[in-house]
């Protein structure tokens, strides 16, 4: 073996040691979490209360809390993401105003999500007189995800070859009709992404709802966007850091991370299937 | 009013600073193929999209002339581009059928113009693909994808894409450009069948089809309009020596 090809196949085997170290410590903790978990999942666990001190009873009104949070904010998010990403790409010519909101945009991606927690509650909360409730708590997160919508959806805009708008132009079709019928459909599985990208997110911050809308322990089930709700990762919190009794709990917390991803991943297939059959209708080659 | 399908006077055009096309005077008569040959960066690309106002997508383009499709300012104020768009076809050099089905691709055009009526639409989808040229091939799997035809039957689905909207004009910029020499010749025979029913402008590179498919030849040089006439003439007795040359393949 020649020393250039040495070196080529050390680099190899370095980089797959390095892919498959990852690989493996995603495992470890997926394979942590269910091991753990997977003890205490039954249908009580599911579908009742949660009783004595947390120790007891089941995650119910935080599987629903999580839930509604997941709908609120991507049913607010998804929209107004989706559009504005479109009047940016398919309408706005590229000027300074354009470029102004796209580095808005990022920085916005970057803010810790605490604080859009403080934002959520000085906006939502307390000036626009929200209280702590499903609506503001799915503002907040829907301001979080926001860009990573618009980013993506952005991206999934930008990889429609041109050709197709300027064919759609050429015979007759309107700007409209042209991103409606020839754009979105080619783009849709890669908004799509975005999609899936965002309910990670929103299903698992804890920090934007710790003030807006998650409450400690309530065992009742919300009956309006004005009521609070308890939520799976903040619930998982409380289990692990300030129960009655945190031996007794922390088996339930570990069942309660194990439903978060699982919910999450539901989620993701399901997203993954729209795509996958949306795709299919508008295949590429 | 003007006899002509297509006019354009004195035509003078810009991209930033670059004049793209110096004083250009062009005419074409209805049912007739007219080519515009020349060497990359000529303009004759640039004068093809002036005729259905694809040049507005681009910025940064200015010019001063006329320019009369059916004896019609299609630059006037009241003009609708969208209208004009319907009323002059184009056909690209890159085949670009949408990620559709085969009879969605036709239908496309009658869609966005508004038309609902299910028989007349499918009666019209038919009818082009056969002016096409491409009924055989297809007939039995219109509801399948566009994406999965060949290249050259592609180009031809976007030929009938581009004459179920009734065109007045089509404009064909270097359509087999990208195509292999059998599908290549299919396009020319069908040029020639379009001929009869259809006003035809074609920019494209290949001298031999320009000689086959083509009743005037128009030869751009630099933005310039160099030399315009029958075909035949062009090609047999050029006026100008620079056209002379470059059929001749001394340079371009």
């Amino acid at each position: 073996m020649t020393g250039k090809q040495l070196k080529q196949a050390l680099a190899f085997n370095f980089f797959r040691l390095i892919s498959l170290m990852v690989v493996g410590i995603l495992f470890v903790i997926l394979g942590f979490i269910m091991l753990k978990g997977i003890r205490v999942i039954n249908w009580e666990f599911l579908t009742t209360m949660p009783k004595d001190g947390m120790t007891g009873g089941g995650i119910y009104p935080a599987i629903i809390g999580t839930l509604c949070l997941i709908a609120g904010s991507i049913s607010f998010a998804f929209p107004v993401g989706v559009l504005s990403a479109i009047y940016m790409h398919e309408y706005l010519k590229e000027t300074f105003l354009k470029k102004l909101i796209r580095t808005m945009t990022n920085n916005l991606a970057g803010i810790p999500s605490i604080v859009f927690g403080l934002f959520g509650m000085s906006l939502f909360v307390n000036t626009l007189k929200f209280g702590d409730s499903i609506l503001a708590g799915s503002l907040t997160l829907g301001l979080m995800v926001l860009p990573v919508i618009i980013r993506t959806t952005e991206e999934a805009l930008k990889s429609v070859d041109d050709s197709l708008r300027i064919g759609s132009y050429a015979l007759g079709a309107t700007r409209l009709q042209t991103i409606r019928r020839v754009v979105l459909p080619v783009a849709f599985p890669n908004i799509i992404t975005g999609l899936i990208l965002s309910i990670g997110r929103v299903s698992g911050e804890t920090a934007p709802i710790l003030f807006t809308v998650a409450v400690y322990f309530l065992p009742k089930l919300p009956h309006g966007i004005f009521d609070q709700v308890m939520a799976l990762p903040y619930h998982l919190y409380v289990l692990t850091t300030s129960g009655t009794n945190v031996t007794e709990s922390r088996p339930m917390a570990y069942g309660t991370a194990f439903v978060l991803i699982m919910i999450v991943l539901m989620l993701n297939l399901l997203a993954n299937l729209i795509r996958r059959i949306a795709g299919k209708k508008t295949k590429m080659n | 009013m003007s006899d002509y399908k297509v006019e354009v006077k004195n035509l003078d055009l810009f991209y930033g600073d670059f004049q793209a096309l110096k004083k250009i005077n062009f005419t074409a008569e209805a049912n007739t193929v007219s080519a515009f040959i020349g060497p990359s960066g000529c303009g004759k690309s640039t004068l093809l999209r002036m005729l259905n106002r694809m040049n507005d997508l681009i910025d940064n383009v200015h010019f001063t002339g006329e320019v009369y499709v059916d004896g019609q300012d299609i630059f006037a104020k009241n003009i609708d581009v969208d209208e004009l768009r319907k009323k002059v076809g184009m056909v690209f050099q890159k085949p670009n059928p949408f990620p559709k089905s085969i009879f969605e691709n036709v239908a496309y055009g009658l869609r966005v113009n508004g038309v609902t009526d299910k028989h007349f639409i499918e009666k019209k989808v038919i009818d082009s693909i056969k002016k096409a040229a491409l009924w055989d091939e297809v007939k039995d799997k219109l509801k399948k994808s566009a994406m999965e035809l060949s290249g050259g039957q592609q180009q031809r689905l976007c030929i009938a894409r581009a004459l179920a909207v009734e065109p007045a004009l089509i404009l064909m910029d270097e359509p087999a450009s990208a195509l292999d020499p059998i599908s290549t010749g299919k396009i020319e025979d069908l040029i020639f069948e379009l001929k009869n029913q259809y006003t035809i402008i074609i920019v494209t590179h290949n001298m031999q089809q320009a000689g086959r498919v083509s009743d005037y030849t128009a030869f751009f040089y630099l933005g310039e309009l160099v030399e315009w006439n029958k075909t035949k003439t062009i090609f047999t007795s050029p006026s100008d020596i620079r056209t002379q040359n470059y059929i001749t393949g001394r340079f371009g």
